[in-house]
């Protein structure tokens, strides 16, 4: 199955918390040959703009690394906020918990596994 | 419209933004706005916030917490920044001169009830925004 990394944002992180958050997760997924990460966002009470391109660049970042990022216990006042604030997400994989992004996580490697062969755009 | 207090915090370091977002979420639930309302409108500051120090050099926010007829969280961002050339072009989802996603300013407006710019090249932007309870 691979290994996962399980990273738990827990203080309400300024900036440059934020990017040094996002070099060493990445530097950590290809030290460790990761083959998911799993984000738990569930005690942050908002996600501006900022953070959310964080989460954008980890799961981009992550791909690169041949592995799959998912992003789980957004809050529905955050979720409702970051869709008003114009932010898509696209490229990121969410699940509402730990237990469904683990699973998210699994059938994800196990696919790209089966996958393996296809050709990259 | 009465004004119930008004206090003004320095937004100079990256780290006054973190307390920024702080006080507005505290102002926010003592005006006993919903967690969706108080979401909103810290998310809203967290970006005018980060743009009074990214693009004006850093400022200031004055916060009002108002009440009759409504009850509400005024916020203004003032800087003595480079200012605004285009207001509407800064306002367009997707533009940007920092390295963000250009989604400060007109997020800031959709998060708000109302919402207010003035900026002079060379002199500076103020931004004022208001969430109503």
């Amino acid at each position: 199955m691979g290994r996962f990394l399980l990273v738990t944002i827990q203080v309400d992180m300024h900036d440059r918390l934020a990017l040094a958050l996002q070099d060493d997760l990445t530097q950590m997924i290809s030290d460790t040959e990761a083959r998911g990460v799993l984000i738990d966002i569930s005690s942050l009470e908002i996600v501006d703009s900022f953070i959310g391109r964080m989460l954008g660049n980890i799961a981009a970042m992550s791909r690169v690394l041949d592995a799959e990022t998912v992003v789980v216990g957004m809050r529905p006042a955050v979720a409702i906020t970051l869709v008003e604030l114009g932010m898509s997400f696209t490229g990121v994989r969410t699940a509402l918990n730990v237990d469904a992004g683990m699973e998210l996580l699994k059938s994800a490697v196990n696919g790209n596994k089966q996958g393996h062969g296809t050709s990259v755009h | 419209m009465a004004l119930l207090s008004t206090e003004t915090l320095p937004i100079r370091a990256e780290i006054d933004v973190v307390t920024a977002r702080r006080r507005v979420r505290d102002l926010a639930a003592q005006l006993g706005f919903s967690l969706v309302n108080q979401t909103k409108v810290v998310t809203a500051a967290s970006e005018l916030a980060r743009n009074t120090i990214i693009h004006g050099g850093g400022g200031s926010m004055v916060a009002e917490t108002l009440n009759g007829p409504r009850t509400g969280l005024r916020l203004t961002f003032e800087d003595n920044g480079p200012g605004i050339p285009d207001i509407e072009l800064a306002l367009r989802d997707g533009f940007t001169t920092g390295s963000g996603l250009g989604l400060g300013l007109g997020g800031a407006k959709r998060l708000a009830n109302e919402f207010e710019v003035a900026s002079r090249v060379g002199q500076g932007t103020k931004v004022t925004i208001t969430r109503w309870k």
